[in-house]
This record gives structure tokens, sequence and C-alpha cells, in this order.
């Protein structure tokens, strides 16, 4: 009879909380932690993109800077430093890579899906194995061909080992293979050509997938130091990635004006992702590869 | 008689729209491919118009190289480094943000950034950060009473300092990998393997999670180990491949090989040895992973 001695227990704020939402609680506050430090590096960058030289490595390190050179940094990445040429560079070259292999790439991965042709698994076998091979081995006698045509240290040699991509054209065709050929067969008996079915039936179906390839390729090509370090030579042609190599030694430099650099050199991608969060995560796992 | 003629002109176009992309795919990979293996027999340099077959020497000279085996020792160091934490890490997060419900985008963005930034800006950031001077890190060690670590000058840690970079730029990566994969797994398997008595957090993952997670986790690893072995623009802009040659792994070597030293013929080889790693990463994740599994 020991309940009658003993009021009721009454929940208490501490019974409230149970243990599950405490392990919850834990694990949020966790993965906040870690991502503070996935993103510290870019506040530290920005904020020291703000900061005079002698404040950059200041001992006691603060966000804020407490002399503010953030718009002599800029105004001298941008106007004084040829950045701007380079921006354009990477534009003009990731934008001529991205034209060409989609040109490239859509007709030819709607005939390996679409059209019966000899030696269409010859091509996609070949399609297949390529798509294994890195720039890192091709490189030399690529290399080797622009220095003999003369095309070194141009947008052409920049551009040209990506112009095609057999990666494009693998994903491509998976996509139109699962188009219904009986809307084909149909447009056809309407008097479709070909063109006319992949331009106004194919494409507009496939746009999910062309979005997510273009944010891969341009990301990829962007970011790209291998191949422009090989064969850009002048200032002219560099890139906003390989610009980067300056700092190689880091010794009599401006610090508050080369973050600013690196800001404005990731920036253009970074923000692009922020708008375009959905496309660049369905670009990564719809195409699953990087660089 | 019209359906041939039809037929035919559809096979004529056909070789029309695949026309463009096999002559490229002849020049940018067919061909070099052949000429990096011919170039892989011959003591051809750039400097020079004259040049031999010399046969397997270059393969010869290649396991005789010290800078061969210690490039390939650094980068199966780096690899036995960052393997681990790229694959238990993002796994680990994935599995934390999935069950994340008002801030899932918001930790998503951010794992992610790292990912679309531009590496070789960001790796300055980082030998700021790791500066063994002033740098934030080190003044974060002290200050918990931890002894500074010299992060770049240190031929026992350069790798270490390397793997830490890369481990930040690629794990969102990872992570948006698995995250694709856990929400693939059915709800009901989970129910199922409740009623079964798995309970516990441990319990489900390892009935229920892991074994549906197969495909990816394999796709995963094979990608990060690729990763591994391609580790080159961190090393071209912090060190070098120093201090000492400790940092200078297998694609920086073959880089200097052939567009520093200029010894065609070699790096062709060390290109070739390079392509054979890859092409076994491929043939171990077609082997082991299920061909139907779609990203």
């Amino acid at each position: 009879m020991a309940d009658i001695s003993s009021p009721p227990a009454v929940p208490t704020w501490f019974d409230r909380i149970k243990p599950k939402s405490v392990g919850r609680f834990v694990t949020t506050v966790l993965l906040f932690l870690g991502a503070w430090i996935m993103v510290f590096p870019f506040i530290w960058m920005i904020s020291s993109s703000l900061k005079p030289t002698d404040e950059v490595y200041d001992a006691d390190f603060s966000l804020i800077p407490r002399t503010f050179k953030g718009f002599e940094n800029y105004y001298a990445v941008i106007f004084d430093q040829p950045y701007l040429i380079f921006l354009m560079n990477s534009m003009i070259v990731c934008t001529g890579i991205l034209v060409i292999q989609l040109l490239t790439a859509i007709p030819a991965a709607y005939a390996l899906a679409k059209l019966k042709f000899r030696g269409s698994t010859i091509l996609f076998g070949t399609v297949i194995a390529a798509i294994t091979i890195p720039i890192n081995v091709t490189s030399i006698p690529l290399y080797i061909g622009l220095v003999r045509v003369g095309l070194l240290d141009t947008y052409f040699a920049m551009m040209f080992p990506f112009i095609v991509s057999v990666f494009a054209i693998f994903l491509f065709r998976q996509f139109f293979r699962s188009f219904p050929d009986s809307i084909i067969r149909a447009a056809r008996v309407d008097g479709f050509s070909e063109i006319e079915i992949i331009l106004r039936l194919i494409l507009p179906a496939a746009v999910p997938a062309i979005a997510a390839f273009s944010v891969f390729s341009f990301v990829a090509h962007w970011n790209d130091l291998y191949w422009p370090l090989i064969v850009v030579q002048s200032q002219d042609k560099m890139t906003a990635t390989l610009s980067m190599m300056q700092y190689q030694s880091m010794f009599d430099t401006d610090y508050g004006r080369t973050y600013a650099s690196a800001t404005v050199v990731t920036a253009p991608m970074v923000i692009a992702f922020l708008f375009a969060r959905r496309l660049f995560i369905r670009g990564i796992t719809m195409t699953g590869v990087k660089g | 008689m019209a359906v041939s003629k039809l037929q035919r002109a559809q096979t004529r176009l056909a070789y029309l729209l695949v026309l463009p992309a096999t002559l490229l795919i002849l020049a940018i990979y067919i061909v070099p491919i052949i000429f990096v293996f011919l170039g892989s027999l011959t003591d051809y340099t750039l400097v020079s118009d004259h040049y031999a077959f010399v046969g397997f020497e270059n393969y010869q000279k290649m396991f005789e190289d010290e800078a061969f085996s210690n490039a390939l020792n650094n980068t199966f160091f780096y690899a036995l480094l960052f393997l681990p934490g790229a694959f238990i890490i993002s796994l680990v997060i994935a599995i934390a943000i999935q069950e994340q419900k008002q801030f899932r985008s918001v930790l998503e963005v951010l794992y992610f950034l790292p990912v679309t930034s531009t590496l070789a800006a960001m790796a300055l950031v980082w030998s700021a950060l790791m500066d063994s001077g002033q740098g934030v890190i080190n003044n974060t060690l002290q200050t918990i009473g931890l002894a500074r670590v010299n992060w770049f000058g240190n031929e026992d840690i350069v790798l270490v300092s390397l793997a830490i970079i890369s481990l930040w730029s690629v794990i969102g990566f990872n992570m948006v990998l698995f995250l694709a994969g856990l929400t693939a797994i059915p709800k009901n398997l989970y129910e199922a393997a409740a009623i079964d008595g798995a309970d516990h957090p441990l319990d489900k993952f390892f009935r229920v999670t892991w074994p549906m997670l197969g495909p990816t986790a394999m796709f995963v690893a094979v990608t990060s180990s690729i990763t591994a072995f391609k580790l080159f623009d961190t090393v071209a802009i912090l060190t070098q491949g120093g201090p000492d040659r400790a940092s200078e792994v297998f694609l920086y070597l073959a880089f200097l090989e052939g567009f520093e030293y200029f010894n065609m013929g070699y790096s062709a080889a060390l290109s070739l040895f390079f392509l054979g790693i890859i092409f076994l990463f491929a043939l171990v994740q077609a082997l082991f992973s299920d061909r139907n599994v779609q990203y």
C-alpha cells in the first residue's frame, strides 16, 4: 500500500525533457560546430580582405577589422591588378567549353540512344572507356601537339582537351533512352524531322540533366588549376584560378590585398551555388563525379 | 521501300550527329593515349628534336627511381590519412543531418560550401590559418594548452596538413552522395527492424542503413580513392613538393618530370602507371557495385 503514502508523481520540467530530444539537441549543436569549421576559412578570408597587411596576422585576431581597408584592397585588386581580365578569361574559357560540350554531346547522345547505326556499340564502348581517362594522362601529347601547331597560350589551347565531354555523352544517352519511343514514332509520322524531334521534344525533356551537367562542367573548369598551369604563359590569358599561383611564395605581398583577390576568385562559384543550391546538389548526385 | 528509305536517311543522319563528337574523341583521347604509350618507349624531351626508342627503359627506370618510390609512398600515406576521414566523417554528418528537421537545408549548404569554392584560392587561406607563427590554428592550440605545430615546414606533418585541407574540401561532396543514398532507404525497413527489436541507433545502422547503403558506400570509396590519387592543387600552390620532397605526390612528380624537366618519355611512363591505377579503381567499382543503382 505504498501508493497511498507517496503522492502521485508530479511531472517536473526535468521529466518532460526526453533523453531522445536531449540527444537530438546535442547533435544539432555538434553539427553547427562542425559547420562553423567548414565556413570559418571563408569568414577569415573575407575578414582579412578588409584589413591592412599588419592586421591580417595580428596575434589577437578579430573578425571585424580595426582599420577598414576593404575599399582600397578590392579597388586595387579589380582596377590596379588585371583581375577583371583574369575573371573574363575564366568566363570565356568555361562558357566556350560548356557550349561546345553541349553542341557535340547532345546530338551524339541522341544518336546513341535512339537511332540504329553500325558502329554504335564500338562508339559507346569507347565513350565509357574514355570516361576513366583524366586530363593528367593525355596532357603530354596534347601539350606537344599544341606547341607544334603554335597554339600554346590561346583560348583554343585552354579549351581544347575539354570540348568533347564523354561523360556528358554518357549521361545524356542514359537520359534520352528513357524518352518514350512511341512519342518519337508519332512525331515522325506527323512529319517531324529528326532535328525537330531533338529540338522540340528531347531537349525540353532533358533540361534537368542538361542544367545539372552545365553546373558541374562550369564549376569544374572554373576551379581547374592543372591544365591552365600547363598551357597559359602570359598574363593576358591567365585564368582567375591560375592567378593564385602568383602567391605561391608569399614573400613581400600585401596580405589584405592577397585575400581580397582570393575572395574575388572564389566568389563567383560560391555565389552561384548559394543562388542555385538545388541545381548544384542535383548536379553532384546526378553526375557523381568531381574534377 | 519507303521504310528502308527512311531507315537509310536515319542512318545517314545518325552518322552526321555522332561525327563531331567522334572526331574529337579521336583527337583528344585515342590519338593522345597512343602517343603516350609510344612516347613512353622513347627518351623524347621537348628541348631536343633527337630521340631514340629505348624500349621499356623508362618503366625500368621508374622502379629504380627513388623519386618514384618516394612519390608513391607519399601518395599512399596521404591516402591512408585522407580516406578514412573522407568516408567516416561524411557518413556520420550525413546521418546526423538527415535526422534534422528545421536545420537540414542550412546545414547542407554550410557543409557543401567548400566543394564549390576554388581550392587554389582557399589553399592560400588555409596556409594562413596553418601558419606556424601567427596562424589562427596554432594560436588556438596554444590557448588551450597544446603545442604549436609546424604545419608545412615539418616533413612528418606536411601530408597531414594537406589531408586536412582535402578533407575540408571533400566532406560536403561525399555527404551529399551519402544523403542521396540515405533518402533512398525505404522508411518501412526501419519500422520492420524496430519490430524485430532493433531500437538502438547502432542496431538500426548495422541492420538497415549499412546494408542498404552498400552501393553508395562503394561509389564514395572509389571516387574518394581516385580523388586521393589526384592530389595536385594544394601541393602546387602551397608546398611544391617540399619540405625535402616530403609532399611530392605522384601526380605532382609526373607534372614536374613532364613540364618542368621536360623528360616527356619518362613522364609518359608515369602517366600510364597513373592510368593503370585509375583503371584498377574503376574495375573494383564495376565488379562490386550494383549496376542498376542510379544516383
